[in-house]
């Protein structure tokens, strides 16, 4: 599998003290789904965010497809415009009828036309599981039904990688499921997915790696069987008896 | 203990503490205040009533006066609201400009709220009519506009600017992660979001104008306060002259007040369904 993401030693540092990222390298290859654990504080989502550049490196490379997203000259409407983000506390327009926060991008960004755009949205919301929810404004919505159009939306912008940033802390048990199982989904159809989230259900299921980061840096890597059964690292185990 | 009141519609807890909201327009009245003798309803009818009852019983001078003075209202009315829209538009910029991540701009934005609202604006209408006069050669109606545009554009920047930042973060950051360029974000998702907060503060920055307007009338602008003056002068009915224009700008204010209130009720009720 070719290489989709590259970071190289990222570095990042909140106030001149906080050391978020302590020289991080990670690659994910075209298709996998890579699953981001750790305890809060350990990077993790200053990492995912630092992909598409929400957060700047203070040091260090990251390259999306071959594209350097940490150069300043680079174009980073353009590689937004690949990567999909999927937020903790589902981001979406209160302005706007779902229907209107899924076209609006695509609209705005990469110029559909207005029926194109509406046709791409309803398919995504069959989907997500939410057609008959195209007319109804965010706040009339359940926060698991809010995050699964945050996908679609994300999803409506043809993104050629997912990123996920803790998708289901902000939500009652009840409705994590719904949302895993569009991500689980999505991970089927093939989707190169960078995933920061402690759902261990969705990580047997759905990814190919975990990744575990402590303190600004990547303590142990492995695919989930053996990251679960038989972890390396002290550290690590000591952290999995906490969420198991 | 008793029970607790009603926490009254006017605290806003939204962000888990509370803030007291005193402007410089007007008592906004609330809606616990609805009552028959609500100080709203005392104030506006008791002074309608006055101003219907006194020109009854003693059209002069009372008569006279109230018809001496319309032209006044016109004036008053028109320098409220050219200055308003003058305002609001160099509000949104400088508010824009104080949240820039530019550093140049932010800067002048800065400075321009932070001195013109360091100066009384009776000062800042003698400075460009008196001081600039020479060089701006501007008549009293366009210096008094021009002046409380200036003024009144450095409140509205920070309504603007308190508008924009209520919005979370995540919003902005949503947008960005679409796709979109910053000042896209602003105008498609920011600043939609931010009308419904600005529009009671805006409402009341429109009564507070239309009260300090009446500094004009030292401008050589013939507004209604100017005109009352002009009536006394010569009738030396002093006492009748500028209780009929109190009279007139406590109406007129109420008035607006209570459309104020109206709306803020709506935009509540609305939530954030448009």
């Amino acid at each position: 599998m070719e290489t989709y993401i590259e970071i190289k030693n990222a570095v990042k540092t909140f106030g001149g003290t906080v050391q978020a990222l302590r020289g991080v390298d990670l690659t994910v290859k075209k298709g996998e789904v890579v699953l981001i654990i750790g305890p809060s504080g350990s990077g993790k989502s200053t990492l995912l965010r630092s992909v598409n550049r929400l957060e700047r490196l203070d040091s260090g490379t990251i390259f999306i497809d071959g594209e350097c997203v940490t150069d300043e000259k680079a174009d980073i409407r353009h590689i937004r415009e690949e990567v999909g983000m999927v937020f903790q506390s589902f981001n979406l327009f209160p302005h706007l009828s779902v229907l209107d926060n899924i076209t609006l991008s695509p609209t705005l960004v990469l110029k559909q036309g207005k029926e194109e755009a509406a046709a791409t949205a309803r398919r995504l919301l069959a989907k997500v599981g939410l057609s008959e929810k195209e007319a109804a404004w965010p706040e009339q919505l359940s926060g698991g039904q809010q995050q699964r159009v945050a996908i679609a939306r994300a999803l409506a912008m043809n993104p050629k990688v997912m990123l996920f940033d803790e998708p289901t802390s902000a939500l009652d048990p009840e409705m994590i499921k719904e949302v895993l199982d569009v991500m689980t989904n999505l991970a089927e159809e093939g989707m190169t997915m960078l995933v920061v989230s402690h759902e261990m259900g969705f990580a047997r299921a759905a990814a190919h790696r975990i990744i575990f980061m402590d303190a600004g840096q990547i303590v142990e890597e492995a695919p989930p069987e053996t990251f679960f059964t038989s972890p390396r690292e002290d550290r690590t185990r000591r952290f999995l008896e906490h969420i198991l | 203990m008793s029970k607790g009141s009603p926490s009254r519609g006017r605290e806003d807890q939204t962000a888990g503490r509370t803030t007291i909201n005193v402007t410089d327009g007007t008592l906004i009245p609330s809606k616990d205040e609805g009552g028959l003798l609500s100080s709203w309803n005392i104030g506006f009818f008791g002074a309608v009533a006055l101003l219907v009852v006194l020109p009854l019983i003693s059209p002069d001078p009372y008569l006279r006066i109230l018809s001496f003075v319309p032209d006044g209202l016109v004036a008053t009315f028109s320098v409220t609201l050219i200055s308003i829209a003058f305002a609001l538009m160099i509000g949104l910029f400088a508010g824009l400009g104080r949240i820039s991540q530019n550093k140049a701009i932010n800067r002048i934005a800065t400075i321009y709220v932070e001195v013109i609202r360091g100066i009384p604006l009776l000062v800042q209408l003698f400075y460009i009519y008196y001081a600039l006069g020479p060089l701006l050669k501007l008549q009293g109606p366009p210096a008094a506009i021009l002046a409380m545009s200036i003024c009144y554009g450095a409140y509205m920047a920070e309504i603007f600017r308190a508008g924009i930042q209520s919005i979370p973060k995540g919003q902005m950051e949503a947008a960005l992660a679409l796709g979109m360029s910053r000042s896209l974000a602003l105008r498609k998702i920011i600043i939609p979001q931010t009308v419904k907060v600005i529009l009671p503060p805006i409402g009341n920055e429109f009564i507070a104008l239309l009260k300090d307007s009446s500094l004009v009338s030292i401008l050589a602008v013939s507004d209604l306060l100017r005109r009352g003056r002009e009536y006394a002068s010569t009738s030396f009915r002093y006492f009748e002259s500028y209780t009929v224009i109190a009279l007139i700008y406590l109406v007129m204010t109420l008035f607006f007040s209570r459309v104020v209130a109206f709306m803020e009720e709506k935009l509540r009720h609305r939530g954030n369904v448009h």
